[in-house]
């Protein structure tokens, strides 16, 4: 019984590493539907790790919150921004990072800067998932950092959506979820979240003809030097 | 004594059966592509001929260039012999850890390089540069991983590593799954398959390996092939007795060895269908992109010491 649990554990581990590398590969990405898919998997392996500890625990509300992930955050949002994409005729769009490189390894800093920064927090926690404060807190930072990196409107909706992952994740392995209440709320929020940011598509695109949000900041409306 | 009987024959066997697994990955290639497969044996035969041919050597090659081709293979060997291929623990593993096969990896690298500056044709400066910068990436990848399994195994030693995995209880590290990706990619590059480099293909443009051996004839090309073809091997054991060493031996009885050999055939053989399935859905990539390929290896190995050290390892 006890190697059965500790597979339970290490593969809770595996998840939890796999979503931290989705943040990774997530950052690199340039085309905007592949960045929706990858979030979808994300969100598939979270409701997947929700279950598992839902299991380990035997905690009946936590089966409940694996699959309102999964329905929400694997298959339904990501169906959302899918037919958003197609709608905006924006699945040929490439959302190209400049350097990927420096980033990624930037990322990576990011995942030693949230270690150093949980340490005292692991320290303090008794339970089997503490270990796991440190992924999930990186990738919030890397969620963040894919907002910040990226430049198409839809990037930023994944990026954020993504720090939500991260946020419920974190709440999964520091505390074992939220109460169910706050959880559907949460739930209910993102789902409204992804409707309005719909609707700010349009928005921004009836505007400035274009998703890509860094002509937001110039103030004229014809190129300079025309 | 009997250990060191058994290295020995270990050694034979790896440089023995290295052309074995090129055949084998040829004819799973040429099955891929719906071509007719060549007999199992055409690099023996290719092999041979090559050691009977004449060799033709430049008239302005220095010594380096008639030498490289014995050092890169003894190196070769000599990498072969600090790799366990069917038993555990190996006499050799005292002399040599996995840094020192880094090492000799880039002892043969630096003369097969030098022996293609050396004719001074055009295409063998180009190898030797394309060569030595995607080597450049590829080792701190490499590096990475060895370091990933260093700090899980307290141990640099390739044998006593694999011995540890060997009889613990199965466990799942997230650590070793990116590592081995890591060095999956990595041998990919080193070995000069498909997406890094073509070894199919003598297209001037985008030829790495291949453009640095082109002047070599006759025997010294036949020991460079079955260098190539020995690196290739090694790098297929330790991504397959690393991360999946159960069958390995770690008695000397026949019937372990027997089973140990039986074993690494067949997972050597499933590597090479991994290998041929990946080389068919992907496309040779420009060779300014192999940056981004050795960075994400880079990366991937680099995120398996990271779980490790924050998930395994813990506050």
């Amino acid at each position: 019984m006890t190697t059965l649990a500790s597979l339970y554990g290490q593969t809770i581990f595996l998840l939890s590493a796999l979503i931290l590398f989705t943040s990774f590969v997530m950052l690199a990405q340039s085309r905007v539907t592949a960045l929706v898919n990858l979030f979808a998997l994300q969100g598939f392996l979270l409701a997947v790790t929700t279950a598992l500890v839902a299991i380990v625990e035997n905690s009946s509300h936590l089966f409940l919150s694996a699959a309102l992930t999964l329905g929400l955050k694997a298959v339904l949002i990501p169906l959302l921004l899918h037919w958003l994409i197609l709608r905006m005729g924006l699945h040929r769009t490439t959302d190209e990072v400049m350097r990927p490189l420096p980033l990624l390894l930037g990322a990576a800093s990011l995942v030693v800067f949230s270690y150093y920064i949980t340490l005292p927090v692991v320290q303090l926690s008794e339970l089997e998932t503490r270990n796991i404060i440190a992924a999930s807190t990186a990738s919030l930072l890397l969620g963040m950092l894919l907002m910040i990196s990226h430049r198409q409107a839809i990037s930023h909706v994944v990026g954020f959506m993504a720090m939500e992952n991260a946020l419920f994740f974190s709440a999964l392995v520091a505390t074992h979820g939220m109460p169910l209440v706050v959880e559907l709320g949460i739930a209910f929020d993102v789902m409204v979240a992804a409707v309005i940011f719909g609707v700010f598509f349009f928005q921004i695109r009836e505007s400035i003809d274009s998703l890509d949000v860094d002509r937001l900041s110039r103030l004229a409306e014809r190129e300079e030097g025309l | 004594m009997a250990a060191w009987l058994i290295n020995l024959l270990q050694v034979i066997l790896f440089v023995a059966t290295a052309p074995l697994l090129a055949g084998w990955i040829k004819i799973l290639k040429c099955w891929s592509q719906n071509r007719k497969a060549p007999s199992i044996w055409q690099p023996y035969r290719d092999l041979a001929k090559l050691l009977r041919k004449e060799t033709v050597v430049a008239e302005n090659a220095s010594w380096i260039f008639r030498a490289a081709p014995y050092v890169v293979f003894a190196v070769a060997v000599l990498a072969a012999a600090i790799v366990p291929l069917v038993a555990v623990p190996l006499p050799t593993d005292q002399m040599a850890d996995v840094i020192v096969l880094v090492g000799l990896f880039g002892l043969a690298r630096f003369f097969q390089a030098l022996a293609g500056l050396d004719i001074g044709t055009a295409f063998g400066g180009m190898g030797a540069s394309r060569e030595m910068t995607v080597a450049s990436l590829a080792e701190p990848a490499f590096l990475m991983v060895v370091f990933t399994l260093a700090l899980s195994m307290s141990t640099t030693n390739l044998s006593v590593a694999i011995e540890t995995l060997l009889h613990e209880p199965i466990t799942v590290r997230p650590s070793f799954v990116f590592a081995a990706l890591a060095l999956g990619l990595v041998a990919i590059a080193e070995t000069g398959r498909i997406p890094v480099d073509n070894p199919a293909t003598h297209l001037e443009l985008t030829m790495i390996h291949e453009a640095m051996v082109l002047e070599y004839s006759g025997h010294h090309l036949a020991l460079i092939e079955w260098a190539a073809q020995i690196r290739m091997m090694i790098y297929a054991t330790l991504l397959v007795n690393l991360f999946l060493p159960w069958g390995l031996a770690d008695r000397w009885t026949v019937a372990a060895l027997g089973w140990g050999t039986v074993a690494v055939a067949a997972k050597l053989a499933a590597l090479a269908v991994v290998l041929v399935l990946a080389e068919a859905v992907l496309a040779k990539m420009r060779f300014f992109r192999v940056q981004h390929f050795l960075g994400f290896a880079y990366l991937l190995a680099l995120l398996g010491m990271l779980t490790h050290v924050i998930l395994e390892v813990g506050g």
